[in-house]
């Protein structure tokens, strides 16, 4: 089994007259009732009978299938401060997740069995929604060895990544690429070219010349997005890259789909709705990540290739820190910023409402995209399905701040009113998240 | 701060940026320091401006220039000052930043003037004090004083700023002077040429700050100000290779003898390298403006301490001279 969730009663509920909206299943505005009996969806349609079930009033509210991650950092084992998996899990519940993929750069690295079975262990006894777990390509993270690649995929990974820095030598790469044939598991490249980034402390453009803060140019990350797609092409191998953030590197991907590589990529919420103008306030517990938060053009390049399909999937790169190590000169903070929580809200006020990207779009790239690059299960709104779905009020103006169910407050749309918030999220047929107003 | 964000402090004016600045808030501070020029001819240098004011520098980078203007600045507005540097503070016991600032908080400063190694660190001191915060220096990212006495400077020498040419040479990736000056040249309506190795000249930088660019050293001969900026080594990362050396470096864009005309001004905001990024006669000739920039960072930091703990009015430079010439007759 490849994601772990933890044991919970199955869910009897019947959710009365919500609006439905699955965009893979090909449903788009009914409201119709579901009832859900031991966590499977029984039945979809009106004026449904409870069957003794505790009945949901979702009058207003909207159904779509539950999301999928591919790209968190849970800081277990070691950071649990930062952030654990019983929070982290309950981050995504609260953010309409019921899937999420975490990466391996933690103390230690998951670069053996014994790391990942623990993981698994944990997950087993404390995810309240189904997680993987990814492996490191090399060991340590160090770019030098490779792991046990099949064994690690045997006992679990769902791919291997050595997040949080580049691969960096072609011919380490090409080696774990036509190695991945061998496992059936993909790997998840975070790609920069530590010559062009060194020192960077945000996007180098007209706001770093003005801010004097050292600039990570968009060919560090887009150089080594066309180098990798050479060799997946070369290799014949699939290929997924991680958090893509520059107009440069969405054209490499585009022409290498054209071309039939088999690379699948993914963006972040905050680089679809964030500028590098948000840097000026220097406050890095919004502002500072890797890669950065890059130009409006850039933006739009990935707005537009979010809607085209050039990026498959969105992943937050949910990053916990604690708060005393973002409370320091912008240049003294770590990268990273929160996402679970904001995602899907972030992106529906920022391109559903003002009409950029259609719903169904959105969705399809927050569920089955990402459940299609990781080989995973997509979440459907369809009967004889195991209930993985969530309960959205979509007219819902919230103010972002604490409390957050993660541990950490280092939220890029802290201080932002979004619209759309999750009111419940049923994941692997369990309750995983309710707020208290639906109860009543 | 448990929220986000921090509620609770008081709205302060800062001086953190050139950009926090509107011309009218530059012509005021320009026109004060002025008026407090004349004091620097008294006997008793002193006036009772600011008495029962706390002024705390705390200095996280060396400075010789900044750091004792400053600190004269407030005792010559008869403020009482604390200044800190940051070896034998408990900065050497590993307290941060923010603990420091919550530390000093305590004791109520009026105005907490800071300079730190990395940009971004005075903007994180607003968000937990209640001082009026001045930065005085931030990494490579702003110094706004030494734009306000530059400014003063070329105002004293030439009359006004508008309409000029001002060329800035060498190391502007590395520069918060450079970067404060642009600002504060352009919103008095000086034209600014940026002259230097393309690898130490910002990408972007001509549209982001409305500036002319260029690599060759003799397109400085129209300028009337020529502003020369070090080689700033301990700002740049290891292997860099930003010039293949600091001899090559002077030989295409050191500023000497036969690259200006004695009409132009030459400034520096110091320290100057000899030899490296300027002429040694060039730094001593008529042209040099290099220790008036010195003298005119005291009268123009009286001016910032000033302008932030009265309130402006239109007439700031009126009002603070006659405060001066009260003060003066006072003290007298």
């Amino acid at each position: 089994m490849q994601l772990t969730q933890r044991e919970s009663p199955l869910a009897d509920l019947l959710i009365s007259g919500a609006r439905l909206v699955d965009g893979a299943s090909g449903i788009e505005g009914p409201r119709l009732d579901v009832r859900i009996a031991s966590g499977v969806i029984a039945e979809i349609g009106s004026s449904l009978d409870p069957a003794g079930a505790e009945t949901v009033d979702a009058d207003g509210l909207t159904m779509m299938p539950g999301l999928v991650d591919p790209h968190v950092h849970l800081r277990t084992p070691g950071d649990e401060d930062e952030e654990d998996i019983a929070s982290g899990t309950r981050a995504a519940a609260a953010g309409g997740f019921v899937a999420i993929l975490a990466m391996p750069n933690t103390s230690p690295v998951v670069d053996s069995a014994a790391v990942l079975n623990g993981l698994i262990t944990r997950a087993s006894e404390q995810a309240v929604v189904a997680t993987g777990f990814f492996a490191a390509i090399t060991r340590g993270l160090e770019g030098r060895e490779l792991v046990d690649m099949a064994e690690l995929a045997a006992r679990g990974a769902v791919g291997f990544s050595d997040d949080g820095r580049p691969v960096e030598r072609a011919g380490m790469l090409r080696r774990a690429l036509q190695y991945s044939s061998v496992t059936g598991r993909k790997l998840s490249l975070h790609e920069e070219d530590l010559t062009l980034t060194a020192g960077a402390q945000m996007h180098e453009g007209a706001v770093s010349a003005e801010l004097g803060l050292h600039g990570y140019p968009s060919i560090g990350e887009s150089v080594m997005v066309g180098r990798d797609l050479q060799i997946a092409r070369y290799e014949g191998a699939p290929l997924h890259l991680c958090h893509i953030s520059a107009a440069e590197s969405v054209a490499e991907i585009r022409r290498a789909k054209e071309l039939g590589v088999d690379v699948t990529a993914e963006v972040s919420p905050h680089h679809l709705c964030l500028t590098d103008e948000l840097v000026r306030e220097l406050d890095p517990a919004v502002s500072k990540m890797s890669p950065p938060l890059r130009s409006d053009a850039d933006r739009a390049a990935l707005v537009e290739a979010l809607a085209d399909g050039t990026l498959d999937c969105i992943g937050t790169d949910h990053a916990p820190h604690r708060a005393h190590e973002k409370e320091v000169p912008f240049e003294a903070a770590p990268n990273g910023v929160i996402g679970l929580e904001t995602a899907f809200p972030a992106i529906y006020t920022h391109l559903v409402e003002p009409g950029l990207v259609p719903l169904a779009t959105v969705l399809e790239r927050m569920s089955t995209g990402p459940a299609r690059a990781f080989g995973l299960p997509a979440p459907a709104l369809r009967v004889g399905e195991v209930a993985n779905l969530a309960l959205w009020d979509l007219a819902e103006r919230w103010l972002v701040g604490p409390p957050y169910a993660s541990r950490s407050r280092n939220c890029a749309f802290a201080g932002r009113t979004l619209q759309g918030r999750c009111t419940m999220t049923v994941a692997g047929g369990s309750m995983a998240h309710r707020m208290a107003e639906v109860a009543r | 701060m448990d929220t986000y964000p921090p509620t609770g402090l008081a709205q302060r004016r800062h001086l953190l940026s050139i950009g926090d600045l509107e011309r009218a808030d530059v012509e005021r501070i320009l026109e004060t320091a002025a008026g407090f020029e004349s004091v620097m001819h008294r006997d008793v240098k002193k006036v009772p401006t600011l008495r029962g004011r706390t002024v705390m520098n705390v200095f996280f980078e060396s400075s010789t220039r900044t750091s004792s203007s400053f600190e004269l600045a407030a005792k010559r507005l008869s403020a009482d000052t604390v200044s800190l540097k940051a070896s034998g503070s408990s900065v050497d016991k590993g307290e941060s930043l923010k603990d420091t600032i919550l530390t000093l908080s305590a004791y109520d400063p009026d105005v907490i003037v800071i300079r730190h190694p990395q940009a971004g660190a005075p903007a994180l001191v607003t968000r937990h004090t209640d001082a009026h915060v001045v930065n005085a220096g931030d990494g490579k990212h702003q110094h706004p004083t030494q734009s306000l006495l530059d400014l003063y400077t070329i105002r004293k020498a030439l009359g006004a700023v508008e309409g000029l040419q001002v060329a800035i040479v060498g190391d502007v990736l590395h520069s918060r002077v450079a970067r404060s000056n642009i600002q504060a040249l352009r919103l008095l309506g000086a034209d600014v040429l940026l002259v230097g190795p393309p690898a130490l000249i910002p990408r972007d930088a001509a549209a982001a700050m409305d500036v002319a660019v260029s690599h060759d050293i003799d397109d400085i001969a129209d300028a009337d100000v020529v502003y020369v900026l070090r080689m700033q080594r301990e700002r740049m990362l290891e292997g860099a290779n930003y010039v293949p050396s600091l001899s090559e470096y002077s030989a295409l864009w050191g500023v000497t003898a036969e690259r200006v005309r004695p009409s132009q001004l030459v400034m520096h905001p110091g320290p100057i390298n000899r030899g490296v990024e300027i002429a040694a006669e060039v730094a001593d000739s008529a042209s040099s403006r290099i220790v008036d920039q010195v003298r005119a960072g005291l009268v123009t930091r009286m001016a910032v301490l000033y302008d932030l703990l009265t309130e402006p009015t239109t007439h700031g430079g009126q009002a603070a001279l006659r405060a001066v010439e009260a003060a003066g007759q006072e003290v007298a």
